[in-house]
């Protein structure tokens, strides 16, 4: 585990992952943006989640229900006392996404591998293509906790009000409107720019070359030089809301804010309302 | 079993900056095209040889890049 003060708890670097790949009372997840990655070679013992069908709700625009949470857990072999680790590729995106989810309805143990996927198969780790044979648990999840989530009228009342610290995680050229998504990646909104407010914090400012977070002083150095310094409500948001999982978990975990929201709304939902302010550049 | 071989390397297709990791398990090579900033990863291929999966790669990440437009930065 990381001994670094703030995030103790919640980061785990891959060698300890290594050296827990047997203990019962741990649980491992992959959890992709390549949902095909997982079947290449995973951590021994992971199950794999994909977030397309598993880590939201597939009729309705809105995260996992809770039911279908249980199911997942329960069919993956965790129940509520176990230690959950999530890794997943893309720096952990979609593994700070099941992460939110995850505190959203209660769980008390879960941790990120510091690095995720790419760490792992870079320091040549063991993998294995097996699926897992953990013997199937009972979980029973708690109503959501929303205190982690923004909705979108209270973004339009921060805007108004300027009660919250609006936090932009993505990339300079999607904050400006230069392109309307990550290049290569398809255009999911109608109009480019960012929330009225909004200070700029790429999430990848807060990642080393290697994939893991930079140090809860560096991190927290970077904020407070956009004036985000958790004297107020923060709330994270990006293009579908898992890179802010990821600004969210930082803020959060390694720097000890109390009120850190993640809006998965996100710009998908902001930049294609009617008549929603934009501000450019 | 293990990744082998594992490499990463910066490019630049079309005026883009990526990044290329490239990395074989058994007898397999895998290539993931990730642009540079965000570091969202938008292309993967396969292949027998590292050649094969990195240019298999990059020929779907051109692809990919002329479909993202640039707009003013402007109001």
């Amino acid at each position: 585990m990381t001994a670094q003060g703030q995030g103790s708890d919640v980061l785990v670097s891959t060698d300890w992952v290594a050296q827990h790949l047997s203990d019962p009372s741990v649980r491992i997840a992959e959890v992709d943006v390549d949902t095909a990655a997982y079947d290449q070679g995973h951590v021994p013992g992971a199950a794999g989640w994909n977030w397309t069908t598993q880590l939201c709700d597939t009729l309705v625009r809105d995260v996992v229900p809770k039911n279908k949470l249980e199911e997942l857990l329960g069919a993956s072999g965790i129940d509520n006392a176990a230690t959950i680790i999530l890794y997943g590729d893309n720096n952990n995106w979609f593994a700070a996404w099941a992460f939110w989810q995850l505190k959203l309805y209660g769980h008390q143990d879960v941790r990120i591998m510091d690095g995720g996927r790419k760490k792992w198969l870079a320091e040549g780790k063991e993998l294995s293509t097996e699926a897992p044979k953990a013997a199937k648990k009972t979980y029973s999840a708690k109503a959501p906790d929303n205190s982690l989530r923004a909705f979108l009228p209270e973004v339009q009342e921060s805007v108004k009000g300027g009660k919250a610290s609006l936090v932009d995680v993505r990339s300079p050229a999607e904050f400006t409107g230069e392109i309307l998504a990550p290049p290569g990646l398809p255009e999911t909104c109608q109009r480019g720019g960012h929330i009225p407010g909004a200070k700029s914090m790429p999430w990848a400012k807060l990642a080393n070359d290697d994939g893991t977070f930079k140090s809860p002083a560096e991190i927290k150095a970077l904020y407070d030089g956009v004036g985000v310094t958790g004297d107020k409500p923060i709330i994270a948001y990006c293009r579908i809301g898992e890179r802010s999982s990821h600004s969210w978990f930082a803020l959060k975990y390694l720097l000890g804010y109390n009120n850190v929201k993640n809006y998965d709304g996100s710009w998908t939902e902001w930049g294609n309302l009617v008549g929603a302010p934009v501000e450019k550049p | 079993m293990r990744a082998e071989e594992f490499s990463e390397r910066k490019d630049t297709i079309d005026g883009w900056a990526v990044n290329l990791v490239t990395y074989r398990i058994a007898d397999r090579w895998y290539c993931t095209i990730d642009n540079v900033d965000p570091g969202a990863r938008f292309a993967r291929a396969e292949g027998g040889t590292r050649e094969d999966a990195e240019r298999t790669a990059l020929e779907k990440a051109q692809k990919y890049l002329k479909q993202t437009r640039r707009f003013p930065a402007s109001g």
